[in-house]
């Protein structure tokens, strides 16, 4: 047992994300749900946790982000009404001994079960209901495919995403399966990492709370990232775009070298591409399970995209970084369900780390008057310098 | 670089059976032993971009003249601080430049100079450039006014009468003269504001690539490109003369270019509206102006009656033909502030102003001058030269009207000499006897000069190319001289130059190497040229795509394509060596890339 463990502990009063934000926001917003196209950033994001409430800056960019909302941490929170719940967590949070992880990983999945296993409340399943019948109305689907995502919030802490645990469930088609994932998802709080995490850095269990998001399936073609900058060189007038067939996964797991383009983002003009052979690509069977399946011989090194999608995708981009007005990395897809042209979503956007945080480098060189400017400029012109 | 070395000019073989070729062009403009080490030391490159072909011996008036007055710009009027003027040379007939550096010790005492100077320029550029357009066209007014018809068989009476003295002979003596004079002055003129014009662009190109490494030159140059430019003005007058031949109906007069005839009211009509539009905007050569035999559009009417016949059958298809000004701005303006907004820091952004400002003020003289010179002043340069060879040989002195320009353009005085002076005493000439076997053996050694094939470059390049007009103007850089030297070794398919106009098209190549084969170009290919003129801007809503040998980021080639939202690829040093008429061709005008596909 570990005496140094945090427990969840209501009674001592100790600080939650709802009291932290009580103190922060004038009105306390006590909806279930958000959805994304009605984001408000200063009343809903401390309540929908990072990810949603980035999903509902792209709404307020006007970014084509497909469809859904936020299950808020309201409802997420209520399970802690629970006293039984609460008690027979911690009872299990005592037992952890941070040495034995396959004891602790039994501990997590038990932990989860419990969680999994609690109704919840009539007043968040009818919430959750109404709001994916409205998803499908809106989709003229009866049975809209989505995707069911954790979306941590941690009001003072700077890595809500580590310590909270993000879990995506995808192809998920009825009210109550729906239900179900929401739940995978607030239970994901306690996988065996994030318990360590929380652990290693001092964290309290309730210093984090779980919103997640319920969003229109995306069916890509294709799928990549781009950063709104040359990563080579800094350059913030281009844009890179790493492109693969079907979705991201054959990209983030290795298994395939995406295409890779540079895009003028001012003149709007692909300025380099690299196709690579992309032997697999992950796809959604119709059964929504993500399959591998190898790609046939004709697309195997055929663009993945055409130049028109890497226009769009830099010009959607470029919004994103205008509105966050800082660069940024994005996620992408091109949806099969969507008409040519419009077929362009956008996933994520978040700032771009690795240039970004290198100083801003000035060239105006302090300011020195035309003439001396020219006069360097003639004593050594850029083109003397040799390129590779 | 340095291992490696292009041929010394004293070790290249020529032309076989050329010999005297040297006695085309004067002594000053040979390699030879009275230069030998200091040549030896250089390094030249061919000017293939302004004189791709043998000069004749008066065409080489203006390389010489050109280069002259380019230098004394840098050199003696606005101590340009590294650059002295430019060294140039012919060698079997084909034009050889030279960057003459500064003595870096001598640098720095120029810069205050230079400072002054060029301050006072870019200080006042708007007046003085007001006064520099009353000055050239005062230039060609006077040239227009030369008189070199025959000398008369008796004078007028009146210079009897009001003891006048000086006579016709004197008077075509000093014209003659003072022709040469005025063509100097021109070419001084011509230079008056380039090289300051391109320093100012240079500095703006150089921030922005500072700023952002990897902008292409196509951006910087739409950030500053001129809208309204006297340069497009001769082919927006042909498009305004089309849609006038399809108002009045008589569209079908042009179906065969060649023989157009113009009756009746209406056609009468279209005359008048042609004769408006010719002086001076038909003063557009489809060359660039330095050969005797680029044509001339008011000389040739048939080469701007061929472009009218293009646009009436798009015009009678529907096509919009006028250029579309509002967006061209727009896109400009768009371009500029996405930039401008794109900047690190507000003081970034205050030198970006600065600098895109000043571009922008040297920029219509750096696009116009080529109109007023190169076309304009040129076009009536040659048909003055063409009718003093047309007098020669009408009294005699020489076989045919063009034998004038077999001549230097001091032996012309000579030949003047005994006209006049044999005008006098009224008795025989020695020219025809004298000149005729020269000039016939001239035009044998002419002949055999334009099948060679120059080399691009001789002598020993320098570790880094830093003369900024070398950089500017022919877009020789440090790289393309590695590019000469590497081209014999590689042979992938591939030729890169300069990404000139944006876009990545696939077609058939057509070679284009002089106006006269403009005509052979279809619907739908690519243009591969030596240097594109920018009287060649009507048939490029035909073309495809545009590669060329040579050219840097503001040759015409680059200018026009871009205007016609061609794709292009300028620079690429061997495109038509190795490109045949027939290939097909990957052209991609945002990368500076050409692909021979098979």
């Amino acid at each position: 047992m570990c005496e140094a463990c945090p427990i969840i502990d209501w009674a001592n009063e100790l600080p939650t994300v709802r009291s932290f934000i009580a103190r922060r926001v004038d009105s306390v917003m006590t909806e279930n749900i958000v959805w994304f196209d009605r984001y408000d950033r200063d009343l809903h994001k401390p309540y929908v946790g990072g990810k949603n409430a980035s999903l509902g800056e792209m709404m307020m960019a006007e970014l084509p982000v497909p469809p859904g909302f936020a299950v808020t941490i309201n409802a997420y929170e209520q399970l802690w009404e629970n006293k039984s719940l609460v008690d027979d967590i911690n009872e299990l949070l005592r037992s952890i001994d941070h040495d034995d992880y396959a004891k602790n990983r039994a501990i997590s999945a038990e932990i989860r079960q419990l969680i999994e296993a609690v109704p919840v409340s009539d007043q968040v399943a009818a919430d959750i209901a109404e709001a994916y019948a409205s998803l499908c109305r809106h989709c003229e689907s009866d049975d809209i495919p989505v995707a069911v995502r954790s979306s941590a919030t941690a009001e003072d802490l700077p890595d809500a995403s580590f310590a909270g645990q993000q879990d995506t469930y995808l192809w998920i088609q009825t009210p109550e399966s729906v239900v179900d994932h929401v739940r995978q998802c607030w239970s994901s709080i306690f996988t065996d990492r994030a318990i360590a995490y929380r652990h290693s850095m001092g964290y309290m269990h309730q210093s984090i709370a779980m919103s997640v998001g319920v969003q229109k399936m995306v069916d890509p073609i294709a799928s990549g990232v781009a950063f709104t900058l040359n990563p080579t060189n800094g350059d913030r007038s281009q844009i890179a775009v790493d492109a693969s067939w079907g979705l991201g996964e054959a990209v983030v797991s290795g298994e395939v070298t995406p295409d890779n383009f540079l895009i003028d983002k001012v003149l709007r003009e692909v300025v380099k591409r690299e196709i690579s052979d992309k032997h697999v690509e992950y796809r959604l069977t119709d059964r929504g399970i993500v399959e591998k399946v190898p790609i046939e011989d004709e697309r195997r090194n055929q663009s993945s995209v055409t130049d028109e999608d890497l226009i769009e995708i830099a010009l959607l981009a470029r919004k994103a970084e205008k509105h966050y007005g800082c660069p940024q990395d994005v996620e992408w897809a091109i949806d099969r369900h969507l008409p040519t042209g419009a077929n362009v979503v956008m996933l994520q956007s978040r700032p771009e780390t690795v240039w970004s945080q290198k100083a801003t480098k000035s060239v105006s060189k302090g300011g020195g008057d035309q003439m001396s400017s020219i006069v360097s400029t003639l004593l050594s012109p850029m083109h003397t310098k040799k390129t590779n | 670089m340095a291992e490696n070395r292009f041929p010394s000019p004293f070790e290249i073989e020529g032309p076989a059976d050329v010999e005297g070729w040297e006695d085309l062009y004067p002594y000053s403009v040979s390699f030879g032993e009275a230069r030998k080490e200091y040549e030896n030391d250089r390094f030249w490159f061919h000017d293939s971009m302004h004189w791709g072909q043998a000069l004749t011996p008066w065409d080489s008036t203006f390389f010489e003249m050109a280069i002259a007055s380019l230098s004394q710009m840098n050199s003696r009027h606005y101590r340009i601080p590294p650059a002295e003027g430019i060294d140039f040379r012919v060698l079997y007939g084909y034009a050889y430049l030279s960057p003459v550096g500064v003595d870096p010790e001598k640098i720095e005492a120029r810069v205050p100079q230079f400072m002054e100077r060029a301050g006072h320029y870019f200080g006042n550029w708007d007046d003085l450039y007001t006064n520099w357009l009353v000055k050239v066209k005062d230039t060609i007014a006077e040239i227009e006014a030369l008189d070199f018809s025959p000398l008369p068989e008796i004078e007028d009476l009146s210079i009897v009468t009001e003891g006048v003295a000086v006579g016709s002979g004197y008077q075509l003596l000093s014209q003659y003269n003072k022709f040469k004079d005025l063509i100097l002055k021109t070419w001084n003129y011509h230079f008056e504001f380039l090289n300051l014009g391109y320093a100012a662009y240079l500095d703006f190109f150089g921030f922005c690539k500072e700023a952002f490494p990897s902008i292409p030159d196509l951006g910087i140059a739409k950030m500053v490109a001129g809208v309204e430019v006297d340069l497009f003005r001769p082919n927006e007058e042909l498009k305004v003369l089309a849609q006038k031949a399809v108002d009045l109906g008589i569209a079908r007069a042009f179906d065969d270019p060649a023989n157009v005839s113009l009756d009746g009211e209406a056609g009468a009509q279209w005359q008048a509206a042609w004769d408006e539009a010719k002086d001076p905007w038909f003063n557009f050569t489809s060359g660039n102006g330095f050969y005797h035999f680029d044509k001339i559009w008011r000389d040739y009417p048939e080469i701007p009656y061929a472009f009218i016949k293009d646009y009436i059958t798009k015009i009678e298809a529907g096509v919009d033909i006028s250029r579309p000004i509002e967006a061209i701005r727009a896109e400009r303006d768009r371009v500029v502030s996405e930039y401008r907004e794109l900047l690190a820091t507000d003081e970034d952004r205050e030198a970006f102003d600065g600098k895109l400002g000043l571009a922008r003020v040297v920029f219509p003289y750096v696009e116009n001058h080529n109109f007023y010179i190169e076309h304009w002043t040129m076009s009536v340069v040659w048909r003055k030269i063409k009718e003093l060879g047309a007098t020669l040989a009408t009294d005699g002195l020489m076989a045919n009207d063009d034998d004038i320009l077999f001549l230097r353009r001091d032996e012309v005085n000579e030949v003047l000499w005994d006209y006049y002076s044999n005008w006098a005493v009224n008795a025989p000439t020695a020219a025809a006897h004298h000149w005729g076997p020269k000039i016939i053996k001239r035009r044998e050694i002419h002949a055999k000069l334009l099948e060679w094939e120059a080399p691009k470059a001789l002598g020993e390049p320098p570790e880094v190319i830093t003369e900024p007009f070398t950089i500017m103007l022919w877009g020789i850089t440090s790289d393309s001289v590695e590019n000469w030297l590497g081209a014999e070794d590689s042979d992938d398919g591939t030729l890169t130059g300069m990404a000139a106009s944006p876009g990545a098209v696939e077609g058939i190549a057509r070679l284009v190497f002089s106006p006269e084969d403009v005509g052979d170009i279809q619907d739908g290919e690519i243009l591969v040229a030596p240097i594109t003129a920018p009287s060649w801007a009507p048939m490029f809503p035909k073309i495809q795509a545009c590669v060329t040998d040579i050219g840097g980021m503001m040759s015409h080639a680059a200018i026009v394509c871009r205007e016609y939202a061609v794709p292009a690829v300028t620079g690429t040093g061997f495109g038509t060596k190795r490109i045949k008429t027939g290939d097909r061709l990957r052209v991609d005008g945002s990368a500076g890339t050409v692909t021979i596909l098979d």
